[in-house]
C-alpha cells in the first residue's frame, strides 16, 4: 500500500511549512515522503486499541512560576540579531491586506 | 606524564596542584586544534581569545581558593546547538550562520561554574538532524581514526574533537542517539542521561520531548564527572526534573556483583555487523567475569521504535523550527515579494535538504486528517515501547546492547538512502522515546581499525546501574590504544 | 411571502488577565512602554528559550471557570497552535485545544425579551501576540513584542445567542463577573476584552445550522452590534441569491462599517495542534479547587442581598449600583464616609449613570472621588445647597472632581435661608401674583408652584425650598 503524494499535497505541505521547493527538490521531496510514509505505515501492524497516547514520559505535573517580575528592559538583546529593524522594532513586509 | 595522555581528572588535579597552569592546558589544546582541524573539521567556531581570557579567570579563582571542583581548568568544547552569549551559535545551519545569542544555556553555565574552559563550538548535523555530521552547512567533520570515514552524528564534532585530543571533553546532545553513536564511532565515552536531568534551557530544540544534553569524554570517569557538573534542576526548564540526588560519581565503584544485565535478543539479529556483534558480546562476557548476572531476553517492538521516533521527532521539529522565519534573527532572503514569500524564500535558502525533509514530514503528519493516523499512533506505540522497557527493568538492572549496528561509514555513503541511515539508530532511539539513560563505552575495533562501542541502558533515574556496569567493564577491558591523531598531537 | 431568518451566534471572547507578569516569562505586562522593552528570550521566541507557566494565570482561569459554572478539567494540558505570522515570535501559539482548563459552563442573561441561559463550551488559557504597526512611509510593518506572551483566557460559548442584544447582555455579564473576580479589567476599547463573533443564519424553524463565518476585530459594543447586523444581511443576501456562504474568517472595519474576507492561499488554517512538549500537564486537586473557591470574592447576588440587609436600600437600587464592581466599591466608599447609603445610591443610579451614558463612558468609569460625592451629599442634606444647585455642582464634580465645599464658597452658591430676606421677597411675589394667590386659596394647591418659582427666580435659584414653603404656608393660610 504505497503512499502517493500528489502535487496538491506537496504544495499544501509547502504552505504549512513555509518551504518553497525547486523542481528537482520537489521530486526528491515527493519520493522521500512517500518512502518514509510507507515505512511509517509499519506502525499499523501494531494493535494499539485502547492504548493512551503518551505525550509526556514522566508523571511530572504542575510546574509553575510565581507571578513576580524578574526581567528588566530587554530591547537591546531582543533586537541584537534583527535582520531588519527600524528604531526599536523589527521590520517585516507589510501585513495589512493579507 | 604528557598532557596528551592525561585524563580530564588528572589534568585538573595537576592544575589545582599548580603543576600545570590553566593557560598551559588551553594553549596545548589550541595547538592540537591548529594541527588537527585541517584534517577533521570538528569545530565551527574556535574562540581562542575568549578561551585564553577565561583561562586567566579560572586560574585566579583556583589561586584564590574559590574554585576547587574536580574539573577546574579543563579545556572543553560545546556542540553548536547550545546558546553561548556573545559567541556565534549556528546549529550548523545557514539560517543561523551569523546568530549571536544574548544568553548562555544552563548546561554551559554549569560547566563554566565547574571551572571548565570552553575553546569553541563543535560541528554537527544541521539542527542535529543526521547521524554522520555530513549535513552541516560548514562542511563535514571527519573521523579522526580514519578521515575517509564519518565521525557519526549528530554530535560528530564533539566526539571527533575529544578523540583527536583537541579538547579533553565536550558537550553533545542526544535526540535519537546523537551522543552515543558518534561516541561509538570515535572511540570515546558518551552519556545520554535520563530526560530532564540536564536543563534544556538554551539548547536549540530539535525534538523537545527527546532532546537531552550529555558529555563526551575519553573515559567513563571523566564523562561521569562532566555529567555531574552539568546536571541540575533548572526552574527555567519545566521538564527539568528535581532528582533526589545528583551524585553520579559514587557509582564509579566497579561493583557489579549480582548486577542483573540483560541482553535483548532482538538487538542481535540480521542488521548487526558481525564484528560489532562479537565485540559487544565479548564486553558482556567481561562483565560476567566481574560477577554480573548476564542473560538474554526478548525486549520486543524494536522494529517499531524508528518509525514512531521519526513521526514524533519530525512533528516536534516542524514546530520547533518554525521560528526561523527571517523576522527576529538569522538569515533573511535578500529579495522577496510580500510576507509569505519572504518566509518561504528565507527558509528554503536557509535550511538544508535533510532539515527540509524532516520539516515537510513533520508538517504532514500533524496536518488535518493525518494527526490520528500518524501522530497519535506514534504516541501509542511509544507507550507500548515504554511498557516493554518497564517490564525489562523488572528483571534487569542494565540492558547491554550495541550502540550502532556498524562502525563508522565511509563519507558520503549513507546520505543517498535516508531510511538506511535512520536504521542506524535502531539501538539508540528507544532510549530517547522512553526517557532512559544510556551510555556508550569503547569495546574494541573492527578489522578496518574503526572503534566499536557497547551501550549500557538503565531505568529512568538509575544512572548508577549504568555507570557501575560501564565503569566495571572499562576497568576489566583495560587500557585501549588512543586515537593516532591524539598521539600525534603532542 | 419572504422567508424568515434566524441568526445563530456564538462568541469567542479573549480576556487579558490582570497578572503582573506574562504567562510564560517574568516580563511585566504593564501597558505601554517603548517598543520591545518588555521582552526576554522567552517572549520573543529566541532559539533555546523555554516557557514556564505563571501560576496566577491558572488561578484566575479556574476562578473565572467556577464563576461561570464550568467543570474544571482535572488533567489539563497545553497544545501548540502552529501558524506563521510576524506578531507570533515562535510561529506557534501556546494554547489549549484537547484538554482545556474549563468546560461545560453557562451564564444567565437578561434582555428585553426575558431571561435565558448561554452555555459555555470551554475556557482555555493561551498567550497573546505582539503588536504590528503599519509603516506608511516604507510600506512595511513594524513588530513590537511587548504584548507577546501576555496571558489570555479564551471563553468559547455555544451558538446559543440569536440577537445583538443577547450578545451584548452576554458580554456585559462576562465582563461584570470577571471584574468582580479581579481577573481582568475587561476594557473593550483597550483590547483587554476582545470578542470574535461566529455567525450563521437559517430559516426560522430549521434544525440544522447554516455555514458560519467568524468576525474579528470588534472593539466596542457598537461595532459588535453593527457587525452582527451587517453579516446577517450579507449572509441572507447570499442565500437568497442562491449562493453559498463560505466558512471563513472576516475582519470588521469599524470605519467602513463593513467586513472583508481574511482568506488567502498562504493561510491554510490548518493549525496542526499537538501537545506542548515544553510544558508539563496540570493536575487540579480537590484542595486546590477548594482554595480557589474559598478565595472567590463576594459576587453580585450576595452583594445585593447584603446591601438590602446592611444598608436598608431597596433591592432595585442595590441591583443597579452593583452592576459593576467599580460602582459597588465606590458606593461602599462613599457610605463609609458619611453613612447615607440611600442618598449615595441615588446619586449613582441617576446622575452618575446619566452622565456616563451622555459621555459614552464605560459603566465602570467613575471619574471622581468618593470624598467629594460624600461632601456634596452632606451639603444638600444640610440644606446648604438646594437640589437644583446640587445637580449643577455634581456635573462639576463629574467633570473635574472639584471639592464641593470650596466650589460653593467660591461661586456663592449657598442657598438663601434667611427668613427676613426671603419674607420680603415673598411679600413682593404675593403682591405681584394675585391670580395665583387666589387660585391657591380657591383650592388649586398646584398654584403654589408658580409662587415658589418666582421666589427662586428672584434669588437666582439659591433659595432654600424648605424655608420658602414654611413662609408661604404662614402667609397664605
Ligand atoms: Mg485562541
Ligand atoms: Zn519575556
Amino acid at each position: 500500500m504505497a503512499n502517493v503524494i500528489d502535487d496538491d499535497t506537496l504544495e499544501y505541505v509547502g504552505i504549512l511549512a513555509k518551504l518553497e521547493l525547486s523542481e528537482d527538490e520537489r521530486e526528491d521531496a515527493r519520493h522521500d515522503m512517500e518512502k518514509m510514509l510507507d515505512y511509517i505505515d509499519k506502525l499499523n501492524e501494531l494493535d494499539t486499541e485502547g492504548v493512551e497516547p503518551m505525550s509526556h514520559i514522566f508523571p511530572i505535573n504542575n510546574v509553575f512560576r510565581e507571578d513576580e517580575v524578574t526581567n528588566g528592559d530587554g530591547h537591546v538583546e531582543t533586537l541584537a540579531n534583527a535582520p531588519a529593524r527600524k528604531d526599536d522594532t523589527f521590520v517585516v513586509p507589510k501585513t495589512i491586506g493579507d | 606524564m604528557e598532557l596528551t595522555d592525561m585524563t580530564a581528572l588528572e589534568l585538573s588535579e595537576k592544575i589545582r596542584g599548580r603543576e600545570i597552569s590553566v593557560k598551559d592546558a588551553v594553549t596545548h589544546c589550541l595547538a592540537n586544534i591548529e594541527k588537527s582541524e585541517d584534517k577533521i573539521n570538528a569545530f565551527i567556531t574556535i574562540d581562542k581569545e575568549g578561551a585564553l581570557k577565561e583561562a586567566e579567570r579560572v586560574q585566579e579563582a583556583i589561586d584564590d581558593g574559590s574554585l576547587t571542583g574536580l574539573l577546574a581548568g579543563v579545556p572543553v568544547a560545546v556542540k553548536d546547538n547550545m546558546c553561548t552569549e556573545g559567541i556565534k551559535t549556528t546549529c550548523a545551519s545557514a539560517i543561523l550562520e551569523n546568530f549571536v545569542p544574548q544568553y548562555t544555556s544552563e548546561a554551559v553555565l554549569n560547566l563554566k561554574k565547574a571551572g571548565c574552559v570552553i575553546l569553541g563550538k563543535t560541528n554537527m548535523d544541521e539542527f542535529a538532524m543526521g547521524s554522520t555530521t555530513e549535513t552541516s552547512h560548514f562542511g563535514v567533520t571527519k573521523n579522526p581514526w580514519n578521515t575517509d570515514h564519518v565521525p557519526g552524528g549528530s554530535s560528530g564534532g564533539s566526539a571527533a574533537c575529544v578523540a583527536a585530543g583537541e579538547v579533553f571533553m565536550a558537550l553533545g546532545s542526544d535526540t535519537g542517539g546523537s551522543i552515543r553513536q558518534p561516541a561509538s564511532f570515535c572511540g570515546v565515552t558518551g552519556i545520554k542521561p535520563t530526560y530532564g536531568t540536564v536543563s534544556r534551557y538554551g539548547l536549540i530544540a530539535y525534538g523537545s520531548s527527546l532532546d537531552q544534553i550529555g558529555p563526551l569524554a575519553n573515559n567513563v570517569s571523566d564523562a561521569v564527572h562532566m555529567l555531574q557538573a552539568i546536571a541540575s534542576h533548572d526552574i527555567k526548564d519545566s521538564t527539568s526534573v528535581k532528582r533526589d540526588n545528583y551524585d553520579f560519581i559514587s557509582a564509579l565503584n566497579g561493583d557489579v556483583k549480582g548486577l542483573r544485565v540483560g541482553i535483548p535478543k532482538d538487538y542481535f539479529t540480521d542488521g548487526l555487523d558481525s564484528e560489532v556483534k562479537q565485540s559487544v558480546l565479548d564486553a558482556a562476557e567481561k562483565l560476567k567475569e566481574q560477577g554480573a548476572e548476564v542473560s538474554e531476553f526478548d525486549l520486543s517492538l524494536t522494529e517499531y521504535a524508528i518509525p514512531a521516533y521519526y513521526v514524533i521527532a519530525c512533528a516536534e521539529a516542524s514546530s520547533n523550527l518554525a521560528r526561523f522565519d527571517g523576522v527576529k534573527y538569522g538569515h533573511r532572503a535578500a529579495e522577496y515579494e510580500g510576507l509569505h514569500n519572504m518566509y518561504k524564500k528565507t527558509r528554503s535558502e536557509g535550511f538544508g535538504a535533510e532539515v527540509k525533509r524532516r520539516i515537510m514530514l513533520g508538517s504532514f503528519v500533524l496536518s488535518s486528517g493525518y494527526y490520528d493516523a500518524y501522530y497519535l499512533k506514534a504516541l501509542r506505540t511509544k507507550a507500548l515501547i515504554k511498557k516493554a522497557f518497564d517490564r525489562a527493568f523488572e528483571s534487569y538492572d542494565v540492558i547491554l546492547a550495541p550502540a550502532a549496528p556498524t562502525t563508522a561509514m565511509k563519507l558520503g555513503e549513507s546520505l543517498s538512502d535516508p531510511i538506511q541511515m535512520y536504521l542506524g539508530d535502531i539501538y539508540t532511539i528507544s532510549v530517547n522515546l522512553c526517557g532512559l539513560p544510556g551510555m556508550s563505552v569503547p569495546c574494541g575495533k573492527d578489522s578496518k581499525g574503526l572503534p566499536i562501542g557497547v551501550q549500557f541502558i538503565s531505568d529512568i533515574f538509575r544512572e548508577d546501574n549504568m555507570i557501575k556496569a560501564g565503569y566495571a567493564y572499562e576497568r576489566a577491558r583495560g587500557e585501549i590504544e588512543a586515537c593516532p591523531m591524539r598521539k600525534a598531537g603532542e | 411571502m419572504a422567508k424568515q431568518y434566524e441568526t445563530v451566534i456564538g462568541l469567542e471572547v479573549h480576556v487579558e488577565l490582570a497578572t503582573k507578569t506574562k504567562i510564560f516569562c517574568g516580563c511585566t505586562t504593564l501597558f505601554g512602554g517603548a517598543p520591545n522593552t518588555h521582552t526576554c528570550p522567552v517572549c520573543t521566541g529566541m532559539p533555546g528559550s523555554l516557557p514556564v507557566l505563571n501560576k496566577q494565570v491558572l488561578d484566575y482561569a479556574v476562578a473565572v471557570g467556577l464563576a461561570l459554572n464550568c467543570d474544571i478539567t482535572r488533567y489539563s494540558k497545553f497544545d501548540r497552535k502552529n501558524y506563521f505570522y510576524p506578531d507570533n515570535p515562535q510561529d506557534y501559539q501556546i494554547s489549549q485545544l484537547y484538554l482545556p482548563i474549563c468546560r461545560n459552563g453557562s451564564v444567565e442573561i437578561e434582555t428585553g425579551s426575558g431571561k435565558k441561559n448561554v452555555r459555555i463550551h470551554e475556557i482555555h488559557m493561551e498567550e497573546d501576540a505582539g503588536k504590528l504597526v503599519h509603516d506608511e512611509w516604507t510600506d512595511t510593518s513594524l513588530v513590537d513584542f511587548n504584548r507577546s506572551g501576555v496571558p489570555l483566557i479564551e471563553i468559547v460559548s455555544e451558538p446559543d445567542m440569536r440577537t445583538a442584544d443577547e450578545v451584548i447582555a452576554y458580554l456585559e455579564k462576562l465582563r461584570m463577573t470577571i471584574q468582580y473576580l479581579g481577573a481582568s479589567d475587561c476594557k473593550l476599547n483597550e483590547g483587554s476584552m476582545r470578542a470574535d463573533v461566529n455567525l450563521s443564519v437559517r430559516e426560522v424553524g430549521a434544525e440544522a445550522f447554516g455555514t458560519r463565518t467568524e468576525m474579528k476585530n470588534l472593539n466596542s459594543f457598537k461595532a459588535i452590534a453593527h457587525a452582527i447586523e451587517g453579516e446577517r444581511a450579507r449572509q441572507i443576501e447570499l442565500i437568497e441569491e442562491g449562493k453559498a456562504v463560505i466558512q471563513e474568517t472576516r475582519r470588521w472595519d469599524d470605519n467602513k462599517e463593513s467586513s472583508h474576507s481574511m482568506r488567502s492561499k498562504e493561510d491554510a488554517q490548518d493549525y496542526r495542534y499537538f501537545p506542548e512538549p515544553d510544558l508539563t500537564p496540570i493536575v487540579i486537586s480537590d484542595e486546590y479547587l477548594e482554595k480557589i473557591k474559598s478565595a472567590q470574592p463576594e459576587m453580585q447576588p450576595q452583594k445585593i442581598e447584603r446591601y438590602v440587609s446592611q444598608y436598608g436600600i431597596p433591592k432595585y437600587d442595590a441591583s443597579i449600583i452593583t452592576g459593576t464592581k467599580r460602582m459597588a466599591d465606590f458606593f461602599e466608599e462613599v457610605t463609609a464616609i458619611n453613612n447615607k447609603p440611600k442618598k449615595a445610591a441615588n446619586w449613582l443610579m441617576t446622575e452618575t449613570l446619566r452622565l456616563q451614558k451622555e459621555k459614552s463612558m464605560d459603566a465602570d468609569e467613575i471619574p471622581f472621588s468618593a470624598k467629594n460625592l460624600a461632601s456634596l451629599i452632606d451639603l444638600a442634606d444640610e440644606g446648604t445647597v438646594n437640589n437644583t444647585v446640587a445637580k449643577e455642582i455634581f456635573e462639576k464634580i463629574f467633570e473635574e472632581d472639584v471639592d464641593p465645599v470650596s466650589y460653593v464658597e467660591e461661586h456663592g452658591l449657598k442657598s438663601v435661608s434667611d427668613e427676613g430676606e426671603l419674607s420680603a421677597i415673598l411679600d413682593e411675589v404675593i403682591a405681584n401674583n394675585p391670580q395665583a394667590v387666589e387660585d391657591y386659596r380657591g383650592g388649586k394647591k398646584k398654584a403654589i408652584g408658580a409662587l415658589v418659582g418666582q421666589v427662586m427666580k428672584a434669588t437666582g435659584g439659591k433659595a432654600n425650598p424648605a424655608v420658602i414653603n414654611k413662609l408661604l404656608m404662614e402667609k397664605l393660610n
